[in-house]
């Protein structure tokens, strides 16, 4: 499954609810405001570095550099664009976006 | 004269809030009033230096905080523990700020006549 977050996790907890709720080996998709959560200080603070570990995780290109946030991400997080946005959903067998 | 606060507490471009403050900030400045911008929470993000927003196809309005001295709007106040929370410095945004304590903020805010909160 591909989970797909687009709001800080500063702001809601959609973030927070995934990472509980995905199984192992799934992939999670941060978009829009959720980018910060692939930066060295959101990975820590929105767990999302403790589950670098179990989940494939990447990050929407475009959204970081809009948010000047490209020399900040933390290792381990694969940067795509919106052609690998498109082919992300067509790998996967079904995904989920939470609000 | 009115003492007016902008609390600014979300990031940019994901909502329309970061602009929207903007927006009312510069009208405000133009009725002459004591304005005052302050960024805690996920507001730090919008001072960041370094956006470029051309592959997302919406207007780079964090130059227009270079642009507030300008209109006499020269009050910017970051909360620290925000700022540090998101492994942020000041050398990290885009003009000057004065960097307060949350008690300094609090103080801060308590003494406004009018607090709007984006």
């Amino acid at each position: 499954m591909l989970h797909i977050i687009n709001k800080s996790h500063g702001q809601t907890s959609a973030l927070a609810s995934c990472l509980r709720l995905a199984s192992d080996g799934h992939a999670l998709l941060l978009i829009e405001d959720a980018v910060y959560a692939a930066t060295v200080a959101g990975a820590t603070s929105s767990g999302v570095g403790a589950a670098l570990s179990r989940l494939k995780v990447y990050v929407l290109s475009p959204d970081v550099q809009a948010r000047g946030m490209a020399a900040r991400l933390v290792d381990g997080i694969t940067p795509i664009d919106y052609a690998g946005f498109v082919d992300l959903v067509a790998e996967h067998s079904n995904n989920q976006s939470w609000l | 004269m009115k003492k007016f606060m902008f609390v600014n507490r979300k990031a940019p471009y994901g909502t329309i809030y970061a602009l929207e403050s903007l927006e009312v900030v510069l009208i405000a400045a133009t009725f002459d009033q004591d304005v005052s911008l302050v960024f805690v929470d996920d507001g730090v993000y919008e001072l960041v230096k370094q956006q470029d927003t051309q592959a997302i196809g919406i207007k780079n309005h964090s130059k227009t905080y270079r642009a507030l001295e300008g209109y006499d709007v020269e009050k910017l106040y970051v909360e620290r523990e925000s700022m540090q929370a998101r492994g942020l410095v000041e050398a990290d945004l885009l003009v000057d700020v004065e960097v307060l304590s949350s008690a300094e903020m609090a103080e801060l805010m308590a003494a406004q006549d009018v607090v709007l909160s984006f």
